[in-house]
C-alpha cells in the first residue's frame, strides 16, 4: 500500500518535472471573437490600424486560403484542424499605452520571463542583446533601440514598421513567401498579428545580435508571427529566435512566416531554438508548428545561413529554404531536431541554385527517441543557369529505442553539367560500447546519452551564437530525459 | 460534348485476353488488375512515385494490341550480351519455342511459356502468379496483369543447380505501321537451396510499348543471380515492374543495365521476408539524345539480420534525363539491418538533367543504413592527368566515363555475366561515339 503511494508520488513529481517551462500566466487578454472569417481579418487589421492596401492583401490571402487544400505530403499524422475553434488575436490589455521602460511592464509578465530563466534586464545588461520580446502577439518591450538607430538599423515589431516604413514593408512583404505558397503561409498572411522587422542599411555590420523571444501564452490562441529581414548591400546581421511555451491540453496552431532578403555582399545568419510544449507522453496537447521560412540571396556574393535546434512542438513542419539567385551566393542550413515521446517532425530545407557559382551546405542531425517519428525532407535543385554550382548535404539520424522512426527523403534535381552535388545520409544508434564507456567512468545513463548526442550534434551546435549554444546544449539533455533505461 | 473517357485509361480499351478453358482464378486476377488500373489511371507527375517520369507522350501514342504473332523475326544476336547460355524467347510478349534453345537443360529446371503452363497445369501457377505484385501505386503492373496471357515461366526445383545462365530474350517488333503494345510477363520460382543465373534481355525495332511485369520467388538458402539488359529500340517505350520475394538465407544478386528506349522505367521491389538474406540490386544506365531513363527501387527489410546493397551509376548526354529513386524501408522487427545505397551520375552535356531521390524509412534502432548520391561532371584533375600523358581529350573522356560505369558493372557477382555486360557497355559507348562523329 505504502509502496503504491510512493510510486504515485514519484510519478507525480516526474510528470510535473517533465516540462520545465510549463505554466500559464494569467493576464487579461483582449481577444478577437473565436473563429476565422473576413470579420476576424478586418478586426485584426483595424486593431493594428493598418493601411488599406494591407487589409486588401490580408483579405486576398484569406480568400485564397479558403480554396487551398491542406498540404498532405509530409509524414505527420494529426486530426484535422478546426480553424473555427481558435482565437486569432490576443494582445496584452495594456496595448494602448505601451510601456516605455521595463518598470512599466506588467510585473506578472516579468515574472514569466524570470521563470523561464530569461530575465530581460539581465539579458540587456549582460548579454548585450537587444530583445524584442513577443508576449503572445504584441511586442511589449524593445530594447537597445537607440543604439541600433545610431547606425541606422531598423529593428521593430512589424506592426510598427507598417506604420513607420510602409514603403519597405510593402515592397518586400510577401515577395519571398507569397500568400499562395501553401495553406499555412496563406493563413499567416491573412491573420498575422505581429513579428519582427529588420532593415540593415548599406555597409552596416549590425553591432549586436538581434533576438526575439516568442512566447505563446493565451489558451487557444494560435500565433501567427511574420518576420521580415532585409540586409542591404554589404551589410551583416545575426538574428536569434527562441521559444518556450506553457503547458496545456489543447493543440495549438502556430503558422509563422519568415522572409529574408540579402542584396550584394550582404549576409544574414538566422538562428532558432524551438522548445514549444511537445505534448505529454501520450501525445496529448502540444504545439503544431507549421512554419514557412525562406531566404532570397538576391545580390551577388550574398549569404543566408539558417541554424535551427528543434526540440519542442508536437508536430514540426518546417523547411527553411534559400533561393540562391545572385551569382556566387551561399546558402547554409544547419539543423538539430530532437523528437521524443509522441512528437513528430518533418523538417529539412530547400536549396534552389539559380545564379552562377552558387554554393550550399546542408548538415542535418536528427535524433528520434520514444515513439517519435522524424523525417528529413530536402530539395537541392540546380537550374540549368547555375554554372559551377556546388552542394554538399549530410544527413545523420540517431535512433534511441525500438519504437521510434527516422526517415530521410532528399530530392536532388540537377540540370547543369558543371554543377556538383553530393548527398550523404546515415542512420545508426548509440552503441552499447559508447554507453558502457561513459557509465564505467561514473556518468549516469542520462548524462551519457546527453553527452553522446551533444557530440553527434556538435557540427551544428558550433554554428550557433554563443548565448544560444549553452542553452541549446542543456535543452538537448532535457529533451531526451526518460528516453533510455 | 462527350468526353473521351478512355483517354484517361489508354491501353485498356480492349477486353482482357480470355479463353473458354481459363481457370476462374485467372479471370478474376485479370479483372482485378483491370479494375485497379481503371481506378488509378495512368500515373501523372502528381503521383509521388512518378514525380519525375511523365507519361504524357506515351499516353498520346496510339498503340495497338498485338494481333496475330509476327512470324519473320530473328534474334538480333549482335545486340545481345555474348553468353554461353540456354535461351528462351518472347516476341511481342508471346513465347516462341521455335526461337528458344533449351536443349540439355539440367534436371529440375523447367522453362516454358506461361500460356502453355496455364493450359497444361494451371494449378501450379495459381499460388504464384499475381500474388507478389504490390498493387498500391502500380497501375502499370496492374495493366500487365489485366492482359496477362503469356510470358516466361521458370521453375527451379529445390536444390537444383543451373550449370549455364538462362538467357530470356524479349523482342519487340512492330508489325506494319501501327505501334504495338504488349505485356511480357516473367514468373520465376527458385526453390530452396538452388543456384541459378538468369539474364533478361530486352531488344526491338520500331515504336512499341513493352509494359512488363516480373514476379520472382526465391526460396530459403537459394542463390539467384538476375541481370537485366534493356537495349530496346530508339523509339520504344519500356516500363517494367519486378517484384522479388526472398526467404531465409537467400542471396539475390540483381543488376540492371539500361541504355535503350525513348522512355524507360525499371522498377524493382524486393521484400526481404526472412532472416540473414543478402540482397544486391545494382545498375548502370547510359542516356543520350532525348532519352528518359528511370530506375526506381524499393528494398523492404521485413526481418532481422539482412543485408542490402545498391550501387547505381549513370552517364547522361545530349538532352537526356535520368531518374533514380531508391527507397530502403526498415520495418520494426528488422533489427541488425545493414543497408547501403549509392547513386552516382555524370552529366556530360548542357541540357541533360538528373533527378535523384534516395530515401530511408527506418523504424528499427539497431541498424546501419546509409545512402549517398552525387551528380557532377568528369573530374578535371583526372582528365588533366590523362592529357598530360599524351592522351587526347576524346579518348581521355571516354576512358574516364567507361571506368566510371565499370564500377557498377563490377557489382555483378557472376563472372561470365559481368564480362558480357561489361563488353556490352563498351560496345554501347563505341556506338555512341561513332554516332557523334557521324553527326
Amino acid at each position: 500500500m505504502a509502496a503504491t503511494t510512493e510510486t504515485v508520488e514519484q510519478v507525480q513529481t516526474l510528470a510535473n518535472d517533465g516540462y520545465k517551462h510549463g505554466f500559464v500566466t494569467d493576464i487579461e487578454m483582449e481577444t478577437a471573437p473565436k473563429g476565422l472569417s473576413e470579420d476576424t481579418v478586418r478586426f485584426i487589421s483595424a486593431k493594428k490600424n493598418e493601411p488599406e492596401w494591407l487589409l486588401e492583401w490580408r483579405l486576398t490571402a484569406y480568400r485564397h486560403w479558403l480554396t487551398m487544400p491542406e498540404p498532405q505530403w509530409a509524414k505527420v499524422k494529426f486530426d484535422p484542424i478546426d480553424y473555427q475553434d481558435s482565437y486569432y488575436y490576443a494582445a496584452p490589455k495594456s496595448d494602448d499605452d505601451r510601456p516605455k521602460s521595463l518598470d512599466e511592464i506588467d510585473p506578472k509578465l516579468l515574472e514569466t520571463y524570470k521563470k523561464l530563466g530569461i530575465p530581460l534586464l539581465e539579458q540587456e545588461l549582460l548579454a548585450g542583446v537587444a530583445v524584442d520580446a513577443v508576449f503572445d502577439s504584441v511586442s511589449v518591450a524593445t530594447t537597445y533601440k537607440k543604439k541600433l538607430e545610431e547606425v541606422g538599423v531598423i529593428f521593430c515589431p512589424i506592426s510598427e514598421a507598417i506604420q513607420t516604413h510602409p514603403e519597405l514593408v510593402r515592397q518586400y512583404m510577401g515577395s519571398i513567401v507569397p500568400y499562395g505558397d501553401n495553406k499555412h503561409a496563406a493563413l499567416n498572411s491573412a491573420v498575422f498579428t505581429d513579428g519582427s522587422f529588420v532593415y540593415i542599411p548599406k555597409g552596416v555590420r549590425c553591432p549586436m545580435e538581434l533576438s526575439t523571444y516568442f512566447r505563446i501564452n493565451a489558451e487557444n490562441t494560435g500565433q501567427f508571427e511574420r518576420t521580415l529581414i532585409i540586409a542591404d548591400e554589404g551589410s551583416y546581421v545575426s538574428y536569434l529566435e527562441g521559444c518556450t511555451a506553457p503547458q496545456r491540453d489543447e493543440h495549438q496552431l502556430h503558422a509563422a512566416v519568415v522572409e529574408l532578403i540579402t542584396m550584394d555582399d550582404a549576409e544574414i545568419k538566422y538562428s532558432t531554438v524551438q522548445n514549444w510544449y511537445p505534448g505529454d507522453e501520450e501525445g496529448r496537447g502540444g504545439i503544431y508548428n507549421f512554419v514557412t521560412k525562406r531566404g532570397l540571396c538576391r545580390g551577388r556574393n550574398s549569404k543566408i545561413a539558417w541554424t535551427q535546434v528543434e526540440t519542442g512542438s508536437a508536430i514540426t513542419w518546417k523547411y527553411p529554404s534559400c533561393v540562391l539567385e545572385g551569382d556566387g551566393s551561399i546558402g547554409e542550413f544547419y539543423s538539430v531536431a530532437i523528437t521524443n515521446n509522441m512528437q513528430q517532425a518533418d523538417t529539412g530545407t530547400k536549396m534552389i541554385h539559380i545564379g552562377k557559382n552558387t554554393r550550399s551546405t546542408i548538415v542535418s542531425k536528427g535524433i528520434s527517441a520514444g515513439r517519435a517519428d522524424q523525417t528529413y525532407r530536402g530539395l537541392v535543385k540546380i537550374l540549368a543557369s547555375a554554372e559551377g554550382a556546388q552542394n554538399h548535404t549530410q544527413c545523420d539520424s540517431l535512433l534511441i529505442g525500438d519504437q521510434c522512426g527516422a526517415h530521410t527523403v532528399p530530392y536532388i534535381e540537377c540540370a547543369n553539367p558543371t554543377a556538383s552535388v553530393a548527398h550523404e545520409a546515415t542512420t545508426a544508434k548509440i552503441s552499447d560500447e559508447q554507453l558502457f564507456y561513459c557509465l564505467q567512468r561514473g556518468l549516469s545513463e542520462e548524462e551519457a546519452v546527453s553527452l553522446i548526442v551533444n557530440g553527434f550534434c556538435k557540427e551544428v551546435m558550433k554554428t550557433l551564437p554563443m548565448e544560444f549554444a549553452v542553452e541549446a546544449q542543456k535543452l538537448i539533455g532535457i529533451s531526451l530525459e526518460g528516453s533510455v533505461g | 460534348m462527350t468526353r473521351n473517357v478512355t483517354k484517361l485509361h489508354p491501353f485498356a480499351d480492349s477486353a482482357p485476353a480470355s479463353r473458354s478453358d481459363d481457370p476462374t482464378w485467372l479471370s478474376a486476377l485479370r479483372q482485378d488488375g483491370l479494375r485497379r488500373y481503371r481506378d488509378a489511371g495512368l500515373p501523372t507527375p502528381r503521383t509521388e512515385a512518378w514525380k519525375y517520369t511523365n507519361l504524357r507522350r506515351l499516353s498520346r501514342m496510339l498503340f495497338q494490341p498485338v494481333g496475330s504473332s509476327v512470324e519473320d523475326v530473328s534474334v538480333p544476336e549482335d545486340r545481345l550480351p555474348k553468353l554461353d547460355a540456354y535461351r528462351a524467347v518472347l516476341v511481342n510478349g508471346r513465347y516462341r519455342a521455335d526461337l528458344s534453345r533449351l536443349d540439355g537443360m539440367p534436371k529440375g529446371v523447367h522453362v516454358s511459356g506461361i500460356a502453355d503452363v496455364l493450359r497444361a497445369s494451371p494449378a501450379k501457377l495459381e499460388p504464384l502468379l499475381g500474388r507478389l505484385a504490390v498493387h498500391e501505386g502500380k497501375p502499370l503492373a496492374d495493366l500487365n496483369t489485366a492482359y496477362l496471357d503469356d510470358g516466361f515461366c521458370v521453375f527451379i526445383d529445390d536444390g537444383a543447380v543451373l550449370d549455364k545462365p538462362l538467357h530470356l530474350v524479349s523482342i519487340g517488333a512492330s508489325s506494319g505501321t501501327d505501334p504495338v503494345c504488349f505485356y511480357p510477363r516473367l514468373l520465376v520460382s527458385a526453390g530452396a537451396d538452388c543456384i541459378a543465373t538468369i539474364v533478361e534481355s530486352h531488344v526491338g525495332d520500331g515504336a512499341y510499348f513493352s509494359n512488363g511485369a516480373a514476379e520472382i520467388w526465391v526460396g530459403a538458402g537459394a542463390v539467384l543471380n538476375h541481370c537485366k539488359v534493356q537495349v530496346e529500340g530508339a523509339e520504344a517505350y519500356h516500363i517494367a515492374d519486378t517484384a522479388i520475394h526472398l526467404s531465409d538465407r537467400a542471396v539475390y544478386d540483381g543488376f540492371v543495365f539500361q541504355s535503350g528506349g525513348l522512355l524507360a522505367r525499371n522498377e524493382v521491389y524486393a521484400s526481404l521476408d526472412g532472416e540473414k538474406i543478402e540482397c544486391r540490386i545494382s545498375g548502370a544506365y547510359l542516356a543520350t539524345g532525348k532519352q528518359h531513363i528511370d530506375n526506381t527501387t524499393f528494398i523492404d527489410h521485413v526481418k532481422p539480420d539482412c543485408k542490402s546493397r545498391e550501387v547505381f551509376k549513370g552517364v547522361l548526354d545530349g538532352t537526356s534525363r535520368a531518374v533514380f529513386q531508391g527507397k530502403i524501408l526498415v520495418r520494426k522487427d528488422a533489427q541488425k539491418t545493414d543497408g547501403f545505397q549509392l547513386n552516382k551520375a555524370l552529366l556530360l552535356s548542357t541540357g541533360a538533367e538528373m533527378d535523384s531521390k534516395p530515401e530511408l524509412e527506418i523504424y528499427a534502432d539497431d541498424v546501419k543504413c546509409s545512402h549517398g548520391a552525387t551528380v557532377g561532371e568528369l573530374d578535371a584533375d583526372a582528365l588533366f592527368y590523362l592529357r598530360a600523358r599524351g592522351i587526347d581529350l576524346e579518348t581521355a573522356r571516354n576512358l574516364l566515363v567507361a571506368a566510371f560505369v565499370d564500377d557498377a558493372v563490377g557489382e555483378i557477382q557472376n563472372a561470365a555475366v559481368r564480362e558480357a555486360v561489361s563488353e556490352m557497355v563498351q560496345a554501347q559507348f563505341a556506338m555512341r561515339n561513332e554516332d557523334e562523329i557521324d553527326e
